[in-house]
């Protein structure tokens, strides 16, 4: 196991925070919980915010969230350069957050789906994406009611002309996102969002079928330890 | 406003009561004066209604019911039997589970969503309350016809809940079922079960031992949710204004419920809890009587202290609320700051309402002593025992439905065969009871947690106890226990088959669920119950309970598994229309290394196709018969107890030594629709030549019990016939996976793009 370490929020409401720290630690770094009512990063390398119901999450996926404690510490570091990758929830709060552009409400269906999606990972010049080939096809676990990636038209251009769409749905796009958006990043490419749960793929005997989704922990590890 | 306060009673014995509005019986009403040798104020008559109502006291059931512990088989797995908030069993490695079904079925029907949510809210309190993590769900479900309109109603809503609750808290809902049939309509079941955890050593009961202990009510605010016959008392007493319609089905919170399930568990880790107890069915009043009943017998609460939502609420309403996500815990003096500690860090509020106190020896024998005092004022003081223990108990009479005899007569041999056996498969698994519950369970988590091993369409559902992840200690109960087991979970039940024989069919419904957990590998351990019947006031409707009960003890004792808990519904009807008798079994089992779980279905190409376990010609209460020619008649097929207990033998020992690529129980549908879900679930076709032992219909659409369906790896079929032969245990092999179609040599062949439409197609088409 590296030195590398990489805090994992838990807020109330989280539900997927020991499946990223168990992602963290089978890709060989060390995962750190940090408390969402705490001013305080415990000096980490990175950052996972989690799948979830942050707070109940009744009012708006991550519309509590982004007011948290640690969240004060969070954007400005984030802004900074510190790696962060959202999933799902982590997503939603990064859009609440403005660390990414745009903004998921619910899915077309009015369904929640869970489901082995096939995708293709777009970009894998990010910080937590290189690990893999570019245009390199995986199927990773979905889950959420409110993951239909949406932004204006100028939003989407930028996204599409900057390359900073990360991973896109193949087949039926299961939520009705634009442009079949599974996951974008930030300019920098240190902060990525995701709806798919690469978390719940990174043990054959385990969620999805394979280990398509350990790529992104993996990247991050190599980029720290390289760093 | 007057408060109906002990003295006033004493004062005013000749007031009239609504006991019969809140279901009491006059007889029932005169043992409460009896016992307390006074009329019972408004509060105690609130407590004894609710605990003496049929949901809370088993009366109807419970003489019958005795049979699971008077014929339990001897099992050294079971740590904590009937009776518990839940049954416990040791399952290795210090390591317990905890499990348990219960139903929710006509909430449901009134508020479908809300109904369906709170359902699994209550069984998940019901596992915490016994010192475990929760770690899984699962729901069986019953509608009227999918294509009803008020199937549409009742099953989205249901099932929207369900995903609602569910996945909100953060347990991954791993199986259950979906059943269609007309005698659901109007009384549609939701049962839902849930499993969890424990160090062995760290179970909590439901106790208030220790004089001087304080009783703390933590989790959601108190309000006037579910509270059913509480206004007639509150209305009739005391105030003719205030008899507001109040919503009767709870409101659930999963977000309260996920904290709370995070500070028990902190609770208990840090060892401050006595004894715990789940506010469910009849809240406060059960959960203080059933305490105290099991510590000393001695208690004061004070009610006024509850935390209200709604604060006009009266005491006899905040007795009889059901409220969601509420807990009560005995705590010693020295430990209630820690306590009050670690609920504030989950934001969960947690109040001091009373104390655990001593009896003397008089009051002892007199059932103990609990006082609730209201501003002051004694509210209630009678003996908690007869509350929580000696409630009423009845043995009604039962007899044989006088139809009964016609109905087994009906036998299916008269029916018309297919002709063409092909569209005869395409038809069945097109039928909603077969087709695709893909687009239920969908909206369902079935990943979170990551420990999910298998899950829907899987015969079983199963779970890694106890993950690892480096550089952080566990999660669970107590200390780290690193282990390789697992745990597997189905269940089974099929009221066409309890309609013709409550005996045999209770005892089919408890083979499936037996065989469904050893395709996956797991041998079977334990088993719970969700019984759901019709008005226990018919004799007949208790002809096939009493039955039922008894084929299910019968059965659990040949197969060595015990019952470690359940649940009775009972008036489950429409007018006088009961539903067809539906005994829903959940099996537990354990497998010693999950990482020799057998997926479902054909999962390799080039395996060899073998059934396992022999074909008779078996149509009574058939899915053919149902789907074909809408029949109900003759009887269920052969119970075969001890083939089962073989075949699951074959199964998990093939299992460990991993000479299996795929499996897949036999059951509705028979072999055709077993091959046909084998290669849509695993993803390859087969080519198969059916063993001629009979007519090709009967070996394709018989339902004949104790078979599977299962795929040996390449090289691995003389081990694995030995293993077979050695049990005696007829395997068959049929043939080879592989292909883009299932082939049954000059039977049928269907290429899997159209048995996929075809299977995946008819849910959607209806409710999507």
């Amino acid at each position: 196991m590296s030195s590398a370490r990489v805090g994992v929020i838990t807020f109330p409401g989280s539900l997927d925070d020991r499946d990223a720290a168990r992602a963290v630690g089978l890709a060989g770094a060390v995962p750190v919980p940090l408390w969402h009512d705490d001013h305080d990063l415990k000096a980490v390398d990175a950052v996972v915010l989690p799948g979830g119901f942050s707070y109940g999450d009744y009012l708006r996926g991550g519309a509590i969230a982004r007011f948290a404690p640690v969240m004060t510490e969070l954007i400005p570091a984030a802004r900074a350069g510190l790696p962060v990758l959202g999933i799902c929830n982590g997503f939603q709060i990064l859009c609440e957050a403005h660390l990414l552009p745009g903004a998921l409400p619910r899915n077309g269906t009015l369904h929640f789906v869970c489901r082995d999606q096939r995708m293709r990972i777009e970009n894998n010049s990010t910080a937590w994406t290189s690990d893999y080939a570019k245009d390199q096809e995986v199927v990773i676990p979905i889950k959420h009611g409110e993951g239909r990636y949406v932004a204006d038209a100028a939003t989407l251009d930028a996204l599409e002309r900057g390359g900073l769409v990360v991973a896109r749905y193949l087949g039926e796009n299961p939520n009705g996102a634009m442009n079949d958006i599974a996951g974008i990043s930030n300019e920098a490419g240190n902060i990525v969002g995701l709806m798919p749960h690469p978390e719940h793929a990174v043990e054959e005997l385990i969620g999805a079928p394979g280990t398509d989704g350990l790529g992104f922990f993996t990247s991050i590890l190599k980029k720290l330890v390289n760093a | 406003m007057s408060t109906d306060s002990v003295k006033r009673a004493e004062q005013t014995p000749d007031e009239p009561q609504p006991y019969a509005e809140l279901g009491m019986k006059q007889d029932e009403y005169l043992r409460v004066r009896e016992i307390l040798g006074r009329r019972p104020t408004s509060s105690e008559l609130a407590i004894y209604s609710v605990m003496w109502s049929e949901h809370c006291s088993y009366k109807s059931s419970k003489v019958h019911l005795r049979q699971f512990a008077a014929k339990a088989p001897a099992s050294d797995a079971l740590l904590v039997g009937m009776g518990e908030n839940a049954g416990v069993v040791e399952v290795g490695d210090g390591w317990a589970v905890t499990f348990k079904i219960e139903s929710h079925n006509h909430p449901s029907y009134v508020e479908p969503h809300q109904g369906a949510a709170t359902g699994v809210g209550g069984i998940v309190r019901d596992i915490m309350s016994m010192g475990a993590r929760p770690v899984a769900v699962m729901d069986t479900l019953r509608f009227g016809p999918a294509d009803a309109p008020d199937t549409r109603r009742v099953l989205p809503g249901v099932v929207g809940g369900i995903g609602f609750y569910g996945n909100c808290l953060g347990l991954p809902n791993i199986g259950g079922e979906v059943v269609f049939d007309d005698c659901y309509i109007g009384n549609p079941l939701v049962n839902a079960l849930c499993v969890g955890v424990l160090r062995k050593d760290q179970i909590k009961l439901a106790t208030a031992p220790g004089p001087g202990n304080q009783v703390i009510l933590f989790g959601a605010r108190t309000g006037p949710d579910g509270i059913g016959g509480a206004s007639v008392l509150a209305s009739a007493t005391f105030d003719e204004e205030s008899a507001a319609k109040r919503p009767s089905v709870q409101v659930g919170d999963p977000f309260m419920e996920k904290l709370l399930i995070e500070c028990c568990l902190e609770l208990f880790a840090a060892d401050v809890v006595v004894g715990i107890q789940d506010l469910g069915a009849a809240g406060v009043s059960c959960a203080t009587t059933e305490l105290a009943a099991k510590g000393t017998g001695g208690m004061t609460v004070r009610l006024d202290a509850v935390p209200l939502r709604d604060e006009t609420l009266r005491p006899e309403e905040i007795l009889m609320s059901e409220s969601q996500e509420r807990m009560m815990a005995v705590v010693t003096p020295a430990n209630v700051a820690a306590f009050m500690e670690i609920c504030r860090k989950w934001d969960v509020p947690a109040t001091v309402i009373g104390e655990v106190t001593d009896v003397t020896p008089e009051e002892a024998a007199r059932g103990g002593r609990l006082i609730m005092t209201w501003h002051g004022e004694t509210i209630v003081d009678l003996p908690p025992r007869t509350a929580a223990d000696e409630g009423p108990v009845y043995d009604r009479p039962f007899s044989e439905p006088l139809t009964q005899a016609a109905l087994n007569e009906d036998a299916p041999d008269r029916l018309a065969r297919p002709t063409d056996l092909r569209a005869a498969l395409l038809q069945l698994l097109g039928a909603p009871n077969i087709a695709s519950k893909e687009w239920v369970t969908s909206q369902y988590d079935r990943y979170v947690r990551g420990n999910t091993v298998l899950a829907t369409p899987a015969d079983s559902g199963m779970i890694r106890i106890a993950d690892v992840v480096p550089g952080l200690p566990g999660d669970g109960p107590g200390p780290d226990g690193v282990t390789t087991r697992g745990i597997a979970l189905a269940t089974d039940g099929n009221g066409r088959y309890a309609r013709l024989d409550p005996y045999a069919g209770a005892q089919l419904a408890l083979a499936e669920a037996y065989r469904n957990v050893a395709t996956g590998g797991a041998r079977p351990l334990a088993v719970t119950n969700c019984l759901n019947f019709g008005s226990p006031e018919d004799p007949e409707v208790m002809w096939q309970f009493a039955e039922a009960v008894r084929g299910l003890a019968d059965a659990c004792k040949t197969l060595g598994v015990p019952v470690t808990g359940g649940n009775v519904s009972f008036y489950n009807q429409t007018g006088s229309t009961a539903i067809n008798p539906t005994p829903v079994v959940g099996v537990l089992g354990v497998i010693d290394d999950v990482s020799h779980r057998v997926r479902p279905g054909f999962t390799e190409p080039g395996a060899r196709v073998v059934l396992l376990g022999e074909t008779d010609a078996e149509f009574g209460g058939s899915e053919w018969a149902h789907v074909a020619h809408g029949h109900l008649g003759g009887l269920p097929p052969a119970v075969r107890l001890e083939s089962e207990r073989l075949l699951a033998e074959v199964l998990v020992e093939a299992a460990a030594s991993g000479l299996l690529s795929g499996s897949h129980d036999l059951s509705d549908g028979g072999l055709g629709v077993a091959l046909a879900e084998a290669c849509l679930i695993g993803g390859y076709g087969c080519r198969v030549i059916l063993p001629g032992t009979a007519d090709a219909f009967t070996e394709l659409f018989s339902e004949s019990t104790a078979r599977a369906l299962v795929a040996v790896r390449p090289g691995s079929w003389d081990r694995f016939a030995e293993l077979c032969a050695k049990r005696g245990v007829p395997a068959c092999a049929l043939g080879e996976t592989g292909g883009e179609s299932l082939v049954v040599e000059e039977v049928l062949e269907i290429p899997l793009t159209e048995l996929r439409t075809t299977y995946e197609g008819t849910l959607p088409a209806i409710f999507a």
